[in-house]
């Protein structure tokens, strides 16, 4: 436990990926399984563990403090994990601690009664670092920073291996993972990747550079649109049925209505998206709805009726990575969409359709294309060599992605805050305003990139020179009709947000330009800013 | 018979003493001040008279000019000094170097201001002594369960581990320059870090002051961009030590990749070190924690307890479960957030 609370320490104040990175590999290096393997379960959320409820850790600590005390202490700190942990009384004497896996195959042996005791022995052996990291992993609340993803990258970089290698054998594999750790330190075989419905790595795309567009042909390429939504890989093989993000995570929990729709011995690469049921025509199987009413559906552990019937999912397929067993992965694009056509074309299916190609003759055509696509859902073209096979990552010289030009908006910087690491003497997250009809300022989003480093300064210099009030790390600047900074804002998309006091969020702000010659009163007006809205946004 | 509040008593300027006619640690200009130790929110320039450890008067001299009263009177730590009838005793607080507690007496009744202090064992200055008392007057800054800091070779470990693991960056330490900086480098080479530490131009002078007094700071260096030959100074795999301000200041852009550490005993709460952007919180206070301030007065036992500034309505509560009588002084002017 010590050094998995170390760990979790370490890894709660280090902003920095690459900081993450080399603290989970030094971890993996110097902890022995099963530890280490059920650290990763742990950050990755596939750990089994009897839960503790917070109800009964507040019994706990009243036993210890008085209850006035507790609460005024949990008031300043705000988290019970930390509070009781803090406040827990240490105990001169009491046990050892335990090792990480002590701790779990106790608890989830134990029933009820028995877990409370071993919690409450624990804590009194502990640190206020381990009772927090013992607390952290049984209440369920292990956010530190670190994505399954990271650790699956960290993985990778201790072993010194592709981490689209981890992401394929990821799911046959089993907490505490000892044949993993053996085959990344060289001492074991590569764990088996036969099971049915595994994850296969992702084949991304290259964005087009403008100025110099590579020579696309109909001879050598196809194109197709790039649909507004959430890559998706669909697995159904065996009577397995997986539904991954495209960083290889399950999905599949808050999407009963495509899995009901698996009923096929195929992997589909293809685009997750929502369609409005009263709009379908014979034309139109799943008119598409926009970003903002998936967003609805995804990073559920579980999903209502009502949900299900107002927001229904579908997906667009895009690729067939394996029909029948048959892995066709190595075959070129061509015939490999030759073989998704075949597979749409031989029957009816609840939840799928097939992602037209797009005709052009040029890369002109396709510049005009990507520019005005025919749907709001669509968000530029993609464009694949027809000779390419499917091949994880992002390899060169396969798939383009050519996107529409982003929104733009000019808004007047409000509020700066103080960056991380390289960046904590400099301001550098940027929240920025629209003028609305009473004349004040509504905040619209927040951007921290967009800009050169030279510019960084000059924003920097701006803040601290046209400073209103400060708030712990944040500056609130000059921003009235007179004097304000103006920003032009280059963004994905709009939703509407009751969340927002503005009622809208842009997606994937970013300063596109600093206008230090436009007058603030000239910035755009909250109603500019709605126009821009797709036209169904908000249908929920 | 002399009530305690006849020979002490809060007053909107700070602890009044009006048989003795002086003010202890006053916020506004004074005709006498008893002076407990060097920080800015208890050690203010312009009395007439300010009566201080020599290292207290020597801090003031330091920070406000050899002008920042008419007439300095030295105390020993140890020694009786009498005001218009009043013994006025100084004794250790533990708190930095030069601080002490006012053990003040009149009438057969003593009272104890103890100003800040801690009780752990601190290298730049002289451990924190228990008297008994009628009245503990006690601060409460870290006064809540919740604040109980480690051990301090464990924190300056976990630094110097850090350095080792990141030779390319430079570890940055955030530290108050009265005080935290000094003890911070005093552990650091009683940990056996035998290095030159480099310090911002703001710490110069304290650490000197410090060195005159005969604390050991070993190797010190401005964090200047070139060193004295005249070389550009990279700074990665060294130590900086700097006041917290610093860190959000131009002046911290000169450093390889930063790592932003603070010494501080508020660094014990999470959102707390993430919100300043900390990486390595070193949870180090010239303060005492909870189970301090408890052990305090249960040593003392005093008749009553007074509470200055923190948060009090813990200790407070605390006081009533075991029996003591307390009360808070809403005493302002005095910060807490500066540990």
């Amino acid at each position: 436990m010590r050094a998995f609370a170390e760990l979790l320490e370490r890894l709660v104040y280090t902003p920095q990926r690459n900081g993450k990175i080399r603290l989970l590999t030094e971890y993996f290096g110097t902890t022995p399984d099963p530890d280490r393997g059920l650290a990763v379960a742990a950050v990755t959320r596939d750990l089994e563990i009897a839960s503790a409820k917070p109800a009964m850790l507040r019994e706990l600590i009243a036993e210890r403090l008085d209850p006035v005390l507790f609460e005024y202490s949990y008031d300043y700190v705000g988290d019970l994990a930390e509070t009781i942990s803090l406040a827990w009384p240490s105990k001169p004497g009491a046990n050892r601690t335990p090792a990480l896996h002590e701790v779990v195959e106790a608890l989830n042996e134990a029933d009820k009664t028995a877990a409370r005791k071993l919690i409450e022995g624990w804590l009194d052996g502990m640190d206020a670092s381990e009772r927090w990291a013992l607390l952290k992993l049984i209440t369920g609340g292990l956010r530190i920073g670190v994505s399954a993803r990271l650790a699956k990258t960290a993985l990778a970089a201790y072993g010194d291996v592709n981490v689209s290698e981890i992401e394929e054998i990821w799911h046959g594999l089993d907490s505490p993972y000892a044949n993993l750790f053996a085959w990344l330190e060289g001492v074991g075989e590569k764990p088996s990747s036969n099971k049915p419905g595994l994850f296969r790595p992702v084949m991304l795309a290259h964005p087009v550079d403008e100025e110099t567009p590579p020579d696309f042909s109909p001879d050598t390429h196809a194109a197709e649109w790039k649909w507004d939504g959430v890559r998706v890989q669909a697995v159904s093989e065996n009577g397995v049925r997986r539904l991954y993000s495209r960083t290889g995570d399950d999905i599949a929990a808050a999407f009963p209505d495509i899995l009901a729709a698996m009923d096929f011995d195929a992997v589909i690469d293809g685009e997750l998206l929502i369609f409005h049921p009263e709009r379908q025509t014979d034309g139109e199987t799943f008119p598409v709805r926009p970003f903002s009413d998936l967003q609805k559906r995804l990073n559920r552990k579980t999903v209502s009726k009502k949900l299900l019937a107002s927001n229904p999912a579908f997906i667009r397929a895009y690729d067939l990575l394996s029909h029948d067993g048959e892995d066709l992965r190595a075959e070129p694009f061509a015939d490999r969409r030759l073989r998704l056509e075949a597979l749409f074309a031989s029957r009816k299916f609840d939840r799928f359709d097939l992602s037209p190609l797009v005709a052009f003759e040029t890369a002109g055509d396709l510049a005009t294309l990507r520019a005005a696509p025919p749907d709001d859902a669509i968000e530029g073209v993609m464009i694949k060599r027809l000779a390419a096979p499917y091949v994880p990552g992002r390899p060169t010289g396969e798939w383009w992605k050519w996107k529409r030009d982003p929104f733009l908006v000019d808004a007047v910087l409000m509020y700066a805050q103080r960056g991380h690491g390289k960046r904590s003497s400099f301001y550098s997250d940027f929240t920025f305003g629209v003028w609305t009809d009473d004349g004040g300022l509504a905040p619209v989003g927040k951007a921290y990139f967009g800009f050169s480093d030279e510019e960084l300064k000059e924003l920097d210099r701006f803040v601290r020179n046209h400073t209103k009030d400060r708030f712990g790390p944040v500056r609130q600047v000059q921003a009235d009709r007179e004097v304000g900074l103006v920003l032009e804002i280059a963004f994905e998309g709009l939703n509407r947000s009751p969340r927002h006091k503005s009622g809208v969020a842009m997606r994937f702000p970013r300063i596109h330009r600093i206008r230090w010659d436009k007058p603030s009163a000239e910035a755009d007006t909250l109603a500019t800013l709605k126009d821009m809205l797709p036209s169904d946004g908000g249908v929920s | 018979m002399t009530a305690y509040e006849d020979i002490l008593r809060p007053t909107p300027k700070g602890l009044y003493c009006p048989p003795g006619d002086f003010f202890i640690d006053p916020v506004a200009p004074v005709d006498r001040a008893v002076v407990t130790h060097g920080h800015a929110d208890h050690a203010r320039a312009g009395h007439r008279a300010v009566l201080a450890t020599p290292e207290t008067l020597a801090i003031m001299a330091a920070r406000y000019g050899a002008n920042f009263t008419t007439t300095r009177q030295e105390a020993a730590l140890g020694e009786v000094t009498r005001i218009n009838g009043v013994d006025v005793l100084l004794i250790p607080a533990g708190h930095v170097l030069g601080s002490a507690q006012a053990v003040v007496e009149f009438d057969g009744k003593r009272i104890i201001a103890s100003g800040d202090y801690k009780r752990r064992q601190d290298p730049t200055c002289a451990g924190f002594q228990v008297i008994a008392c009628d009245v503990f007057i006690t601060e409460a800054t870290f006064g809540l369960p919740v604040f109980r800091h480690p051990d301090d070779r464990a924190e300056i470990a976990k630094l110097l581990r850090s350095v080792e693991r990141f030779p390319e960056r430079t570890h940055l330490v955030g530290a108050y320059a009265l005080g935290k900086a000094q003890r911070v480098i005093a552990l650091m080479r009683e940990a056996g870090y035998d290095e030159t530490i480099f310090i911002h131009g703001a710490m110069q002078k304290l650490c000197d002051l410090y060195t005159d007094f005969g604390v050991d700071l070993g190797p010190l260096a401005p964090a200047t961009l070139k060193s004295e030959r005249g070389d550009k100074q990279s700074f990665a795999g060294k130590i900086v030590v700097a006041p917290p301000s610093a860190f959000s200041d131009k002046w911290a852009r000169r450093f390889a990749d930063p790592v932003a550490a603070f010494a501080s005993g508020w660094m014990r709460i999470r959102v707390r070190a993430r919100q300043r952007g900390v990486e390595l919180p070193l949870i180090l206070s010239d303060h005492a924690d909870w189970d301090e301030l408890v052990t305090t007065i249960k040593d003392i036992q005093p008749q009553e307890l007074w509470i200055t500034h923190g948060r009090e309505e813990a200790l407070m509560r605390w006081a009533e479960l075991n029996g003591i009588a307390a009360r808070p002084l809403s005493l302002i002017g005095y910060e807490d957030e500066n540990d």
